[in-house]
């Protein structure tokens, strides 16, 4: 009883920090629980990638659920925007890989190579003469005209929110698209097909 | 304007007549046809006048041609056009022809047949809507048009046949011969919104993408839900009300699912079909596009045959095939198809609504009842809002964008009805419905005002709600790649948090594409080459390259390129002047059509001829050298069967070329924080594998002319000593060698007549890097200055053979593997294998 009632505490608590409902966060638990095979952490799977967190507990696995949310309907503009902004910044921080506040041209190019990397066909050359066009292209935005001495070191948070809100370039739309389509069945689904078979979990 | 109008009758009365004429004899030209042979003694004639002989063919494309001038005087005033949608006016024009014909010769002359509406005018329209369907938005929203098409239609169908029946017994309408099952035939041909009539507004309304497709989309996939109804209420009606019993509701349900399952899968079988046709097409360019409308073209006709949703088929042929055939056919072909299809399209939708209008002056058709048709009216605009409002309240809980108030009310007033309607209702026969002409005619009424009223207010009702419009833009190559990684992203986070959605489903069937589809349905050449974002890239770079002839043409002339104060030949910088400045050129035409990513070498040709002398020769070689020097001139050879010499493909390479140098250039501002003797030395490394490529392809060089041979020989003698300077490099070499394998493979198994993508080919790095860039060089002078290039002496007999040479005499540069296959257009070119 009294376990059951500090339990529904926790949830609450977790309820406030991450906007999930407690059906949700049960749900994810026991999502969690199936991941992580019934331990309280789950381990990173990434074998000696230095900066990444080893494991992750249920609160921390919430919390990156929780930028997957989508945005409530009932927020006013600012807090749309603010919470935007933080989805934002979250995705800028999944390109920034040793998170010093810009995405530099080595690490666009690294993800442009792993986005590329579905097709056997694309070679490593092309995926950084692209990378190369995709911060140049940036960098026309953030900066303008550039003087010949001038270098640009990579993009910073502001730079990706100026890339996400300048006319040339919608993808503040597409992000919103994107995050919009998130979770979107996620109720109905565990609704309907609460044991649904998932693929296998890399590992 | 009105002067306009008043030309606008008078040929119109012209060929009106002349139709006319052509129309008496036929109404009664079946009996007199063997008469036609009677003159025929007299012995031999010199000139025969044989209307008869012609005369179906003759009248129908008048007719054709009555409506595009139509359309070209409509379009005279841009005023009109930009209040009034085209459909409205047309079936005006249709109206006041019809009364002309009608007044000459008192008989009705045309109507729009439903076998010609079905057969021939209907599917090149569907399959245009198919083809060109945005598939990812397509299917994102893919429930909610299902539920609207599938729903909405059967609500719509049997709450106005319901409330008409009710009204009937009421007696307001009088004394009509009519049972409960017609009102619901009725009901079912006027319920589903017309995909001809949609597309023809909407496309002028330019609303949101979103709801865009959920409109046009139910209005594509009603077909099956309106064949289903249709037939099934036709055949209760023919069984007579009493013999209907609930067995034969049961199969009605059956035969939805079947129609409408049956169809799609028609489709997908025939997309299947001409995606693997398209893979081998790769000697018969000339019949490619071909392939295409007949395939899907029989797709549509396999389903009629069938008595499936002959409508659902074409679509689903064109959407599921559009990705493969695009990667497969030649750019050229593509274009082809593009416009061929546009064109049937257009043209058979101007058809369609100037029957429309021809069709309703038949004094024969029309029985008038006020309550029928006004109720008629009431009732299925009603009942639409409702139906929509209804259903977004459903949906509105399921999906994340939500479909506000604004968009339900566009979407309520867009349910426009037209020509499926009218060709559905012209079938129904008259002695099992009694009323026919009755339900004619309102059918006309109904098609007339949505398409007319609705059609006219719903631009002024969309600026005043301010729906959220769609904007024409760019594509940007940061855009594209965020979106892919946030495809990714979520796809991951939906695996994690084991749900299955929109992006788990897209990410397990991008793999599954890859993995078996794309293997079986492309081209190997066009499986590499198939990538959005090299597609955007490639785009990029062409734009580039126009904006840098644009900037030229801009600032007068080209000879600012030469100019020698200016030093280097970049001084075009393509971060500074954006294309949006220099709209006046060529360029900015050419770039109004974003999908088109083709260059008009012709016209620039032109505009280059008007260049004095002086300058022709430095615009010679600067063209030579950043867009590639057209030279249709002297290609005057015919070929039913062969598209001669792809000059445009090389351009494409070229310019390609070209720009991948200039982005390259222009970044060097952007060193990056990499250290720069490791780029240096990574370039060098690429320009070794070129160079390697280049000298042991020799069959690649063979054919040169002489002047080139010398230097060939000259190239292979520099990159031995550059080997030889740099030994430490031979690690790296190895990637040559792949690539020497990769090149080896490739020429075997594709010609390079296709380009179907020029934005990848698996040289294309090396290709840009190899012009080393000054910067990147530090102090060495392994390149000499821009000036000291332009300033090799050259004649201008043989000046763009000398190009390469001059240009590349110490460095290796890509002109000269550009150039060369170009003596023998049908060798593999190394560089533009696959592009």
């Amino acid at each position: 009883m009294g376990a059951a009632h500090s339990a529904s505490e926790e949830v609450r608590e977790l309820e406030g920090k991450t906007g999930f409902s407690s059906d949700q966060i049960e749900q994810l638990h026991r999502r969690f629980k199936q991941l992580s095979g019934d331990q309280p952490t789950i381990r990173n799977l990434r074998k000696g990638s230095s900066g990444l967190a080893d494991e992750i507990n249920f609160e921390d696995f919430l919390t990156i659920m929780s930028y997957f949310r989508p945005i409530d309907t009932t927020m006013d503009e600012e807090q749309v925007q603010l919470c935007r902004k933080e989805k934002l910044r979250f995705l800028f921080h999944m390109y920034d890989s040793d998170s010093d506040g810009r995405i530099t041209l080595e690490e666009y190019r690294n993800v442009v190579e792993e986005l590329l990397s579905g097709n056997p066909h694309i070679e490593k050359e092309s995926a950084r003469s692209i990378a190369d066009g995709a911060m140049m292209e940036a960098a026309s935005v953030c900066v303008g005209q550039m003087e010949p001495d001038q270098v640009y070191e990579g993009i910073t948070f502001d730079d990706f929110l100026k890339l996400s809100h300048h006319p040339w370039s919608s993808w503040a739309r597409v992000a919103e698209e994107q995050e919009s389509w998130a979770l979107e069945l996620v109720v109905w689904h565990w609704v309907w097909w609460p044991e649904c078979p998932l693929g296998p979990w890399p590992g | 304007m009105s002067g306009r109008w008043v030309q606008g009758p008078r040929w119109g009365l012209l060929l009106a007549l002349l139709l006319a004429l052509g129309e008496l004899p036929r109404a009664r030209g079946v009996e007199e046809e063997p008469g036609g042979a009677h003159g025929e003694t007299q012995g031999f004639q010199v000139v025969t006048f044989k209307w008869h002989h012609v005369q179906d063919p003759y009248i129908i494309a008048l007719w054709i041609l009555v409506a595009s001038l139509a359309k070209i005087g409509f379009h005279l005033s841009h005023k009109v056009t930009s209040v009034v949608p085209e459909s409205a006016l047309l079936i005006v024009l249709g109206l006041v022809l019809g009364g002309i014909v009608l007044a000459a010769d008192h008989i009705a002359s045309f109507s729009l047949t439903p076998t010609v509406f079905f057969f021939y005018l209907l599917p090149p329209i569907v399959l245009d809507a198919g083809y060109f369907m945005p598939n990812r938005l397509f299917f994102g929203n893919l429930g909610t048009i299902l539920l609207y098409a599938v729903i909405g239609t059967v609500w719509n169908a049997a709450t106005t046949g319901l409330s008409l029946y009710g009204v009937f017994l009421s007696g307001l309408m009088g004394d009509l011969n009519i049972g409960l099952l017609d009102f619901l035939l009725f009901g079912s041909l006027i319920a589903a919104v017309d995909p001809v009539a949609v597309l023809a507004v909407f496309e002028e309304v330019h609303v949101n993408e979103v709801l865009f497709i959920i409109v046009f989309g139910e209005s594509l996939l009603n077909d099956a839900v309106t064949v289903v109804l249709y037939n099934v209420f036709e055949s209760f009606v023919t069984l007579g009300g009493d013999k209907v019993t609930g067995v034969d509701c049961v199969k009605g349900v059956v035969s939805f699912f079947v129609v409408s399952l049956g169809g799609t899968l028609v489709g997908i079988v025939f997309a299947f079909l001409l995606s693997l046709v398209t893979r081998f097409t790769k000697h018969v360019r000339i019949i490619e596009p071909g392939f295409v409308f007949v395939l899907s073209y029989l797709s549509y006709l396999t389903s009629e045959m069938l008595s499936l949703s002959a409508i659902l088929a074409i679509t689903f042929c064109g959407i599921c095939c559009q990705k493969y055939v695009k990667a497969n056919i030649s750019e050229q072909s593509a274009t082809t198809v593009r416009y061929t299809m546009k064109m049937l399209a257009s043209g058979a939708e101007t058809i369609i609504f100037m029957f429309l209008g021809i069709s309703a002056v038949d004094p024969l058709i029309w029985k008038w009842n006020t309550a029928f048709v006004l109720l008629t009216l009431l009732f299925i605009s009603v009942y639409r809002a409702i139906g929509v409002i209804l259903q977004t309240w459903i949906l509105n809980r399921y999906r994340m964008v939500q479909l506000e108030i604004i968009d339900q009310v566009v979407m309520s007033y867009g349910g426009l009805r037209g020509a499926v309607a009218y060709a559905l209702v012209v079938l129904l026969d008259e002695n099992k419905v009694k009323e026919k002409n009755l339900f004619v005619s309102t059918t006309i009424i109904v098609i007339f005002f949505t398409v007319i009223f609705q059609g006219l207010t719903i631009k002024p009702l969309v600026q005043w709600l301010k729906v959220k419009r769609s904007e024409q833009r760019d594509p940007k190559l940061n855009e594209k790649l965020h979106g892919r990684a946030f495809d990714h992203i979520l796809s991951a986070i939906e695996d994690i948090s084991g749900q299955i959605g929109h992006n788990y489903l897209r990410d397990k069937w991008s793999n599954f594409d890859r993995k078996f589809l794309s293997k079986i349905l492309m081209r190997r050449s066009a499986q590499k080459s198939r990538d959005r974002i090299l597609n955007v890239f490639h785009e990029l770079n062409l734009k580039d390259a126009i904006s840098y002839v644009a900037e030229g043409e801009r600032r007068g002339s080209l000879a600012f390129i030469r100019s020698p104060s200016t030093d280097n030949m970049v001084n075009v910088d393509f971060s500074t002047p954006r294309p949006s400045t220099v709209e006046a050129s060529v360029s900015y035409l050419l770039r109004e059509n974003v999908s088109a990513v083709r260059l008009d070498m012709q016209s620039l040709e032109q505009r280059r001829q008007s260049i004095r002398d002086a300058e022709d020769m430095i615009t010679h070689h600067t063209l030579q050298q950043y867009l590639y020097k057209p030279r249709q001139e002297y290609k005057h050879l015919y070929s039913r069967h062969g598209l001669t010499a792809d000059e445009d493909e090389k351009q494409d390479t070229e310019i390609f070329h070209r720009t991948m140098r200039k982005r390259l250039e222009s970044f060097k501002s952007a060193k990056l924080g990499i250290n720069p003797h490791k780029k240096a030395a990574k370039l060098l490394k690429r320009e070794r594998a070129q160079k390697r490529r280049n000298s042991s392809i020799p069959n690649g060089k063979l054919p040169m002319v002489s002047s080139l041979q010398d230097f060939t020989i000259k190239e292979k003698d520099l990159e031995l000593s550059d080997t030889e300077e740099a030994p430490n490099y031979d690690a790296e070499m190895s990637g040559g060698i792949e690539f020497l394998a990769n090149i080896a493979q490739d020429t075997a198994t594709d010609s390079p007549s296709g380009i179907d993508n020029p934005a990848f080919s698996p040289e294309e790095s090396p290709g840009i890097l190899s012009g080393v860039p000054p910067w990147l060089c530090p102090g060495e002078a392994v390149v000499p200055s821009q000036r000291a290039r332009l300033q090799i002496p050259n004649s201008p007999g043989n000046f763009h053979r000398l190009a390469p040479f001059r240009l590349s005499g110490k460095s290796v540069d890509s002109f000269l593997l550009a150039d060369g296959p170009e003596e023998q257009p049908h060798a593999a070119p190394p560089e533009s294998t696959h592009m």
